[in-house]
């Protein structure tokens, strides 16, 4: 097939790239070497949109952290995806760490950063009733908030499928050739042409690079680990709270979710495989302890998962989007570690630009920029159930128990633009099997659905593609 | 909207037990909800026999077991619907349950209850580290998609976690081929029946590993090993003693929790110890009419047990219905020591029948005493062999004696080795 772009990776950058060239009549390939998109650091990270002082002024960081931040909320009312601005705070735990907060309300004033306030203790104490007695003060950032990642990943992607993307799963890209007209991208098993790449491959942006001799992406990943805990103190927090950043990042947060849950993390550890997602014990207790100085009455008791996630991190230290060295139809959308979530929206803007400055591209008539809201049976009320189950009964059969998820959604995740194809899948779509049990009643049913939906044997049905099957033959 | 006298929770043994009672006692208004395709709840994967020798003085499979109790229900046409989920039960006892062919239903129910069931502990809650590999699953996963579904969840498994769930399933997937390396148990002991672990683990030459658990799973994709230690009395890995295992799967049976979300939301009282509700002897919680038995109540080792504890709860929600309930005066129960906990946690001294107090000990004994004091002064003393953490133990209390108690008397009961 010939496409006029070939987007690589569907994280949050690439599923928005594609999306925002999917407003022009330019054909478009969203490649993704997994079975699904959001499947490597946007699916594993810290869930914030930042309000955008921490990155120096004048850097790539700094304006697109700034502008996404402004974008995020009417972009993810258009998605139907979950946005809560919450406000953040950076907490000071001693006099030395009021000067920081007081050089990050500096910085983020440069960077634009709107609304930024130091709070004294007692201010605090009063927006904050969990933190800790020895907390001094904190930078407090209105426009700060917290998105589900993942959803804004799917809803992005499934939006830019609506609109003529083609969403193009487990094609891992091996060799990138280029005939001084376009490219042909192939992977072990079959292959494309484009007239320009968009590299957006995460960790691997280093490695796709280098398939057209350019060997100037340095990445690292830098893992991060992370707990998550049970809805019943996800009002602990009130706001995410920052401790005082380090070298290494932003520190350990402690932050409501946007489901009501509470995730404390991230460590910052920099290793070397790149699909290296493994917790450590070690490392997880670390990450309580450290919490524990915001949020003393933290303990393991609710802990209900805990997870890893890699930044793309790069010695460059800044985002790096930019045309190849080596190839000026070649894009790297590189570096893309905090705050890439948050610029994701304006990473999309800016990049779009660069495209249409290689290629010619025309507004569509029809293109729609909406994603309709998923049924969620769980937030409606009982007239609005009665009506839906009424229209279609697949809606009246609960499959996840513990987030009330029913067959209808499931069905629903299966059957959507660029759908889910494994457990895991249907789990981000729906959030079954992501509740207290995580899993462990409605895990063979939403096998069951997969398979016969897929027609398929439920033997062949994996927990998030490649190896990761489930069941192995028949008992005797 | 339905009205019903008494609307149950769960088809499984302790809502067929008490609804049968019920029907017994005189209620013929009734209706068992259950969010299984079939009534029998989990026994209908218990393929295994050993359930009913207490109850109906032979060895009986769980689909057999469940079976007598779906036949009766036929027999007294008590009223039930299946793939049905209780959604919500209000404060003046409405039950929201959601099907595919009745849509949102609205029940008003005299009488409710509770009987839920429970859940496995997932790996989330342990913390274990490592990978998010496909093949870490719960035990009683596992054995639903061997015994139900007819697939084997894996080949070279490790277990973790010596409760009865793990041991039965250690003997399933080696009877179906799969080699079954070990099991860890992080205690010093394992929680599983003392038959179980002859029968399941010794007679298959399947090792058990006390005072041991996994620190780590390895693989990408699939699980491919998992790193097991020692700990320590604290429970903590002792370092150097790291082995690995080479697995495809981690079965977890690291513990049960009754399923209390309706409860919860409803406003019920809960025990910090059993994660059940806070009951009298009829089993009925603090909120006027709502009941809970079987695992919901508190997690039970043997099924003819929930049988007889459901019944208690169906006649007490039976009298509750027919204005029986004698008006209430009530002691309440104190576990002390070694006794982690007691059921029910307070008595009507009003009760005109017998009371048995089951409770559940925090360690193992041989020979000990189990003593029950009421305000402090002994009342009864009785010798027992041995008591154990995985064998649920219970003192009878004659009605004689429960008449010579005032209101707000307290009752403990403690073991003295």
């Amino acid at each position: 097939m010939n496409y006029d772009v070939a987007v690589v990776g569907a994280g949050v950058v690439g599923s928005l790239i594609a999306r925002e060239l999917s407003r022009y009549n330019i054909k478009v390939a969203l490649l993704e070497k997994c079975n699904d998109m959001a499947m490597g650091t946007s699916k594993a990270n810290s869930a914030i949109v930042h309000a955008g002082f921490d990155a120096k002024p004048g850097t790539l960081k700094a304006k697109l952290n700034v502008e996404g931040t402004a974008l995020m909320p009417e972009l993810c009312k258009t998605l139907s995806v979950p946005f809560k601005p919450v406000g953040s705070l950076v907490v000071a735990f001693s006099d030395e760490e009021m000067e920081t907060v007081k050089e990050l309300l500096e910085r983020g004033v440069a960077n634009g950063v709107p609304g930024l306030e130091i709070y004294d203790q007692a201010k605090l104490r009063e927006v904050e009733p969990a933190i800790s007695d020895e907390a001094k003060g904190a930078l407090w950032a209105p426009s700060a908030g917290i998105v589900c990642p993942y959803e804004l990943t799917i809803a992005a992607a499934e939006n830019a499928v609506v609109n003529g993307t083609e969403f193009i799963r487990n094609f891992a890209v091996e060799a990138i050739d280029y005939d001084g007209n376009e490219f042909t991208i192939k992977s072990a098993d079959s292959s494309i042409k484009a007239k320009t790449v968009i590299n957006a491959a995460g960790v691997y942006c280093d490695e796709i690079a280098a398939l057209i001799g350019d060997n100037s992406i340095h990445t690292v990943p830098r893992k991060g680990e992370y707990m998550l805990c049970d809805k019943s103190i996800g009002g602990l927090a009130k706001h995410t709270i920052f401790q005082c950043p380090s070298k290494m990042g932003k520190g350990i947060l402690v932050t409501p979710t946007v489901d009501g849950n509470l995730l404390i993390g991230p460590s910052a550890l920099d290793i070397e495989d790149k699909d290296d997602v493994s917790t450590t014990a070690g490392t997880l207790a670390q990450v309580l302890e450290t919490a524990k100085k915001s949020v003393p009455v933290l303990t393991t008791r609710e802990v209900i998962t805990s997870f890893a996630g890699l930044r793309a991190h790069c010695d460059r230290d800044d985002f790096i989007i930019e045309k190849s060295e080596k190839n000026d139809k070649f894009i790297n959308v590189a570096g893309i570690e905090s705050p890439g979530l948050s610029s994701a929206p304006a990473i999309a803007l800016y990049v779009k630009d660069i495209v249409l400055g290689i290629i010619d591209g025309e507004e569509k008539a029809d293109f729609n920029p909406v994603r309709e809201e998923p049924v969620r049976f769980r937030h409606m009320s009982n007239e609005e159930r009665k009506a839906l189950i009424a229209k279609n009964p697949a809606y009246g059969r609960i499959i996840c128990r513990c987030e009330t998820i029913t067959e209808g959604e499931i069905l629903d995740a299966i059957h959507a633009p660029a759908g889910a194809r494994d457990v895991d899948g249907v789990k981000r779509r729906t959030r079954a099997g992501m509740g207290r049990c995580q899993g462990g009643f409605c895990g063979s049913k939403v096998v069951e659905l997969l398979a016969r939906e897929l027609g398929v044997e439920i033997n062949q049905i994996t927990k998030f593609g490649g190896d990761s099957k489930i069941l192995y033959e028949r008992t005797k | 909207m339905l009205n019903y006298d008494i609307v149950v929770i769960g088809g499984g043994p302790a809502g067929m037990a008490a609804a049968l009672k019920a029907k017994e006692c005189g209620v013929d208004s009734i209706l068992i909800l259950e969010r299984a395709e079939t009534l029998g709840g989990i026994l209908e994967q218990c393929i295994h026999t050993g359930f009913g020798l207490q109850y109906f003085g032979e060895e009986l499979s769980g689909p057999e077991y469940a079976d007598r109790f779906i036949q009766q229900v036929f027999r007294q046409k008590i009223e039930y619907k299946t793939d049905t989920m209780a959604l919500q039960v209000t404060e003046d006892n409405k039950v929201y349950a959601v099907n595919k062919t009745d849509g949102l239903l609205e029940i008003q129910a005299k009488a409710v209850i509770l009987a839920m069931g429970c859940r496995e502990r997932p790996r989330g809650a342990l913390n274990i580290a490592g990978t998010r590999a496909s093949g870490v699953m719960s035990a009683g996963t596992a054995q639903k998609y061997v015994n139900i579904d007819g697939y084997m969840p894996g080949k070279k498994v490790v277990i973790l976690g010596s409760g009865d769930i793990g041991l039965i399933m250690a003997r399933r997937m080696t009877l179906e081929g799969a080699k079954v390396e070990c099991v860890c148990e992080l205690m010093p002991y394992s929680s599983g029946l003392t038959r179980n672990i002859v029968q399941c683990l010794d007679d298959f030459n399947i090792p058990l590993y006390l005072s041991t658990t996994v620190i780590d799973i390895k693989g990408k994709d699939r699980v491919t090993g998992v790193t097991i230690a020692s700990v320590d009395e604290n429970r903590r890995p002792i370092p150097g003693t790291e082995r690995d295992i080479e697995c495809d799967t981690l079965l977890l049976s690291v513990g049960l929790i009754p399923e209390n979300e309706l409860t919860k939301n409803v406003g019920i009282s809960l025990d910090r110890v059993t994660s059940g509700a806070i009951v009298d002897e009829y089993r009925e919680t603090d909120h006027k009419g709502v009941f809970a038995c079987g695992n919901v109540l508190h997690v039970h080792d043997l099924v003819d047990f929930v049988t007889q504890e459901s019944q208690i709860a169906g006649e007490g929600a039976a009298k509750y219905v027919l204005g029986q309930k004698a008006e209430a005066e009530y002691i309440t129960t104190k576990g002390v020591g070694a006794v982690r906990y007691i059921v029910p946690q307070k008595v009507n001294i009003k009760n005109e029948g017998d009371v048995k107090l089951f409770f559940r000990v925090g360690s193992s004994f041989k020979n000990a005493t189990v003593k029950v004091s009421y305000n402090g002064q002994e009342i009864i003393s009785r010798k027992r062999p041995r008591l154990a953490p995985g064998e649920m133990e219970n003192v009878l209390i004659k009605n004689d004696m429960l008449k010579s108690f005032s209101k707000d008397g307290v009752i403990e009961i403690t073991v003295e080795a």
